[in-house]
């Protein structure tokens, strides 16, 4: 087998070194009652290229050469051809976890890069080395929030993505941290900041907020902080579309940033590998979860980096750690910050810009449900989200996500979204479905 | 003699935003076929930021230097082995890069249709039916990201199905020779944690453990092998003890390079267990992540698995989310699919015959380190070893070098440190795992540089603890790094 | 080595009182094996503490020991030095880098303690 660099002589040889007379007395000492003493099911191994046809035929049963409008949390973007070029490095893609310093600078000094520009980004003071995905960045928020304020309960907004808050619930329900929702406004489909002032306590711990909002509407981040501060809770401000931060401005009322980057020249690939981020104030950095690389030097002076406040992390710490979490997206968040540095200052706003153009154009066609200002996506009524959506795929064209399966109230509304990958003549065609007879007749 | 090349050229790199300058620029997008937008009139002007303070502008030549140099500086399996414990640090196939990149797997929208999807569920379908036949499970979940993710699912899974019996419990029982993920995962899951002692020759303690399982014991977690190396000869026995109380053994697979095709824990007692498809199924580690966790249950605990599972509708693929047992979701969608795709591609490489024979290698390869080994270092545990093999340093300690020292040294000879000081168990632990991709030149090479440095250790004992001498950066001050910690990049 | 004026404990703390108000700290063995402090991790003033449970914690790079308070009482002050330069707890540990100030709530528990000469032969028969 072309991966196992040992030839059957070699195999000999060692076998005498050790004063073993065959293979299967290695596990001679194995209780019987453990033996698996029949084959694995599996079919025998195949070539490469036999490989590559049985992915390539999976891949045929996918959709290939559509327009997509779905956003919802993963975004089409282009992807700099640099992005693959240097992840595929074998320094990078084959090398571990930085803990030997001297021989992982490489590693270690992207991150310190990557930890930056999150920083500048998101205006907060101190960025982890990422964690799993935006989705359970959030957990890992409210968690530390529950550390630092000593409280316990959770305020998490309906307009935050609905599977982030499924995951929320899986982990506080053990943490016991009750979590509770509070609800939008109908016309700008932004937080209902009354909604959030009857709900809030003295015990609640953190009051979490996602903008752009899972609607696309850009929200009352300010107003959630006032709120949240004046009852002695941190705000957590969540983000699913990394590219917003190119023109928007960043949360800086927050205390905790939970965010994903996957917009960041990570591809969509049915929904994992992603980064997920964590940034922070410095005066909660004990607190948080994940890696960190810090700047230091070495015997000769010299800067260089290190993984550092280990004492956190659950290696160390065990049962009292601030998480469980051992790994980081290492190469994940390479991806990014190669994406960061091709477009860079200028070429971020740029991009972001020319998604609010084609959004806007899009949403110009059509009637948004919701009056909020938006980014790259928007709320549409659609009559029969299902229907239309069926006749757009004939012309090769995935419509918006359907929202019934979220939110019951807009079962006639689809979520659309246009970045800079979409195309003026699908954007009209996605507009001439949602404005088609049958579609026009129920909204009447 | 030292006789690896060297792998870092000497080569000097500033952080990008010491490269920057203003009006430099790498990126270039396609003209506009819309209107353009002022940002203040769509967005309104309270929401428009100002520019990025400080975010770097490079052209691309320089980008591509950038990381290329920085890449340089990196240690990677490309290179050379890694003989880190419970890591499995094996070959990261090339073929699992390029089918994971084909588009219609790579650009696949997690929300697009499910019958515009049947590819990629096939592939998780596949994934997991493998996963149970290796483990010898009944169902797997391919949802959590990496392994500690995988053991909180895996205990939540428990706690689900014992609350549903009326009682979730208090307690989970750690042996102490366990990783820490272990006990950070059972306080996260909200259990506290027991340590059980190990017996002297650092297995399970059937008497301690029996001792400890009362009623208020949801589960204990182990590894297999543990993180000595050595199976748990007492497996079947303690999953009895904890059955027999209601309780529920799960374990850690971190270690199952060692068992593939030779034991399979669902044979033996195990209810509940997660995978590392970034050791045993060769994803690779890229710096530190992504990896995946999947959890491989008995049908016992099928009921509570993250929802949506997949089912067969009228010979096609669809999700099922009407799961009322289930313990929600652990993250959003379904998992990380391009690493599921890199381990399915793994396992189709090898098939069956070939997953067992790699076993066999791993095997192989850490008793004849042990037995090259033997007579230069402490062997506190003489059992039979299996995928690893773990040392003390307690010989060399006598002479004022410790583990960390010889490690840092092993750098001068061209290779990754082992895995130092753990398990805590063993004082000074080194603790070594070849894997099966590794030649027996390769193994010679390392045996040859660890024996040379027992003998420098007796020689000139200072000069290995001064050690790296070779690399580029030598020993970093982590204690200035923690006290007064500099986390970003800020301009002068 | 080890004040005679100071009790001890077997988790290496040691307390001297003076007027109903214990000083506490760390031993000179502990900060030794511990290795270089980079964080220490103390409570708030007015806390209540109870002897044998943990009051905060003390860091080196690689390892986080909780520090078991000696007596029970009430958390008059914390050490202001400690915050900036954890190191002083390596270099003076029994003097200038006391950790906290308790007034005692039960001085019965003093006596149990271990004394200099007790804690001496601790150490040595740990080792």
């Amino acid at each position: 087998m072309r991966y196992l660099p040992k030839s059957d002589s070699e195999r000999r040889q060692m076998l005498d070194a050790c004063g073993v007379a065959s293979a299967e007395d290695l596990f001679a000492h194995l209780p019987e009652a453990v033996r698996l003493r029949r084959p694995l099911d599996l079919a025998p191994g195949i070539s490469e290229y036999e490989i590559v046809d049985y992915f390539r035929q999976r891949a045929a049963e996918n959709a290939n050469e559509y327009a997509s409008f779905l956003g919802a949390g993963v975004y089409r973007h282009y992807r700099p051809v640099l992005v693959d070029t240097v992840v595929s490095r074998g320094e990078f893609l084959t090398s571990y976890t930085p803990y030997q310093a001297e021989i992982s600078q490489g590693t270690l000094t992207t991150i310190f890069e990557f930890q930056t520009m999150i920083c500048q980004l998101t205006g907060m003071d101190v960025a982890n080395a990422s964690m799993y995905d935006g989705s359970t960045a959030v957990p890992e928020a409210a968690m530390m929030a529950a550390r630092i304020t000593g409280r316990r309960r959770v305020l998490a907004a309906r307009t935050v993505h609905p599977e982030y808050r499924e995951v929320l619930r899986t982990y506080a329900r053990h943490q016991g941290m009750p979590v509770e929702e509070f609800g939008y406004v109908q016309d700008s489909g932004a937080i209902d900041l009354e909604d959030l002032e009857r709900k809030i306590d003295d015990q609640t711990a953190a009051v979490i907020v996602q903008s752009p909002n899972f609607f696309g509407v850009i929200d009352e981040v300010k107003a959630a902080a006032e709120i949240a501060h004046r009852h002695g809770a941190l705000l957590i401000v969540v983000f699913t579309e990394a590219v917003s931060l190119g023109i928007l401005e960043p949360p800086a009322d927050a205390d905790i940033v939970a965010g994903e980057l996957q917009s960041f020249a990570i591809s969509p690939s049915y929904g994992g590998p992603y980064a997920g981020i964590i940034a922070t104030r410095d005066k909660f950095v004990r607190q948080m979860p994940g890696r960190l690389v810090g700047q230091t030097v070495d015997t000769h002076g010299n800067r260089a980096f290190c993984l550092t406040l280990s004492t956190r992390e659950q290696h160390i710490r065990r049962e009292k750690a601030t998480s469980n979490i051992c790994t980081n997206q290492a190469l994940i968040a390479l991806m990014a910050t190669v994406f960061m540095t091709v477009y860079g200052k200028q070429g971020l706003r740029e991009l972001a810009l020319q998604n609010a153009a084609k959004a806007h154009y899009l949403a110009g066609n059509l009637k948004p449900a919701f009056n909020g200002k938006f980014f790259n996506e928007f709320v549409v009524r659609a009559g029969n989200p299902e229907a239309v959506n069926k006749a757009l795929l004939k012309k090769k064209i995935i419509g918006g996500l359907p929202l019934g399966r979220f939110y019951p109230e807009l079962s006639d509304s689809m979520l659309v979204c246009a970045t800079e990958m979409a195309r003026r003549a699908d954007m009209d065609e996605l507009s001439q479905a949602l404005r088609a007879p049958a579609v026009a007749e129920v909204l009447a | 003699m030292i006789q690896k090349v060297r792998s870092h050229p000497s080569q000097n790199e500033a952080l990008l935003f010491e490269r920057s300058s203003p009006g430099k620029r790498a990126w270039q997008l396609p003209e506009l076929d819309v209107p353009a937008v002022d940002a203040a009139e769509a967005l309104g002007a309270a929401n428009v930021r100002a520019e990025i303070p400080g975010f770097p502008e490079v052209s691309e030549v320089e980008a591509i230097r950038h990381f290329t140099r920085l890449s340089t500086w990196n240690y990677a399996i490309d290179h050379g082995m890694y003989p880190l414990g419970s890591c499995t640090m094996k070959y990261n196939p090339r073929i699992n890069e390029l089918v994971a990149r084909i588009e219609g797997l790579a650009w696949a929208h997690p929300y697009q249709p499910e019958a515009l999807a049947q590819g990629a569920m096939e592939v998780m379908a596949r994934l997991e039916a493998a996963l149970a036949e290796i483990t010898g499970m009944d169902a797997v979940t391919l949802q959590p990201s990496a392994g500690a993710h995988g053991e909180l699912t895996g205990i939540l899974l428990i706690r689900a199905a014992l609350e549903k019996r009326g009682n979730p419990r208090r307690k989970i029982l750690v042996p102490d020779s366990a990783h820490g993920t272990n006990s950070a995962t059972a306080a996260t899951a909200g259990y506290t944690v027991e340590n059980v002692k190990s017996t002297a020759t650092g297995v399970l303690d059937l008497e301690a453990l029996a001792r400890a399982v009362d009623k208020d014991v949801a589960a204990l977690m182990v590894t297999n092998p543990n993180t000595l190396g050595v199976f748990e000869e007492n497996i079947v026995q303690a999953a009895e003890i904890l059955h027999a109380k209601g309780a529920m053994l799960y374990m850690d697979g971190a270690n199952m390079n060692a068992l593939v095709g030779i034991a399979r824990p669902g044979d033996f007692g195990v209810d509940v267990m997660h995978l590392n498809l970034h050791k045993t199924f060769s994803t690779p580690h890229g710096g530190g992540g992504p990896g995946a966790g999947p959890v491989a249950v008995k049908k016992a605990l099928e009921p509570f698995l993250p929802a949506p599972r997949l089912k067969r509708v009228r010979g096609k693929w669809a999700y099922d989310f009407n799961r009322k047992r289930s313990i929600g979701r652990v993250r959003a969608f379904y998992g990380n699919f391009g690493v599921l795709v890199r381990a399915l591609a793994y396992i189709l490489a090898h098939g069956g015959p070939g997953l067992r024979n790699a076993t066999v290698d791993a095997v192989l390869n850490a008793v004849y380190i042990r037995k090259q080994l033997e007579p230069y270092f402490d062997l506190p545990y003489p059992a039979p070893n299996m995928h690893e093999v773990v040392f003390s340093d307690e010989r060399q300690a006598k002479l004022g070098v410790r583990t960390g020292d010889l490690a840092k040294r092993l750098i001068d000879y061209g290779f990754h440190p082992y895995t130092v000081s753990f398990p805590l168990i063993v004082h000074g632990a080194l603790m070594i795992e070849p894997t099966e991709t590794e030649s027996k030149l390769e193994l010679d090479q390392f045996i040859d540089a660890m024996i040379s440095i027992a003998k420098e250790v007796e020689t000139d004992p200072e000069m290995v603890k001064q050690a790296p001498h070779s690399t580029r950066t030598s020993r970093v001050d982590e204690v200035a790094a923690a006290r007064k910690p500099v986390l970003r990049w800020k301009p002068a | 080595m080890y004040p005679e004026n100071f009790r001890y404990t077997k988790e290496h703390e040691w307390v001297q009182v003076e007027g109903g108000i214990g000083t506490i700290g760390i031993t000179d063995h502990a900060q030794q094996e511990l290795g270089d402090i980079v964080y220490v991790d103390l409570p708030k003033p007015g806390t209540r503490v109870e002897q044998g449970r943990s009051l905060g914690s003390v860091e080196s790079v690689k390892a986080v020991s909780d520090i078991y308070a000696p007596v029970s009482g009430e958390v008059t002050e914390i050490n202001p030095v400690l915050a900036d330069a954890p190191e002083k707890l390596n270099e003076d540990p029994h003097g200038a880098a006391w950790l906290v100030k308790i007034r005692l709530s039960a001085p019965g528990e003093l006596p149990e303690l271990m004394t200099a000469a007790d804690y001496q032969a601790y150490i040595g028969a740990e080792k």
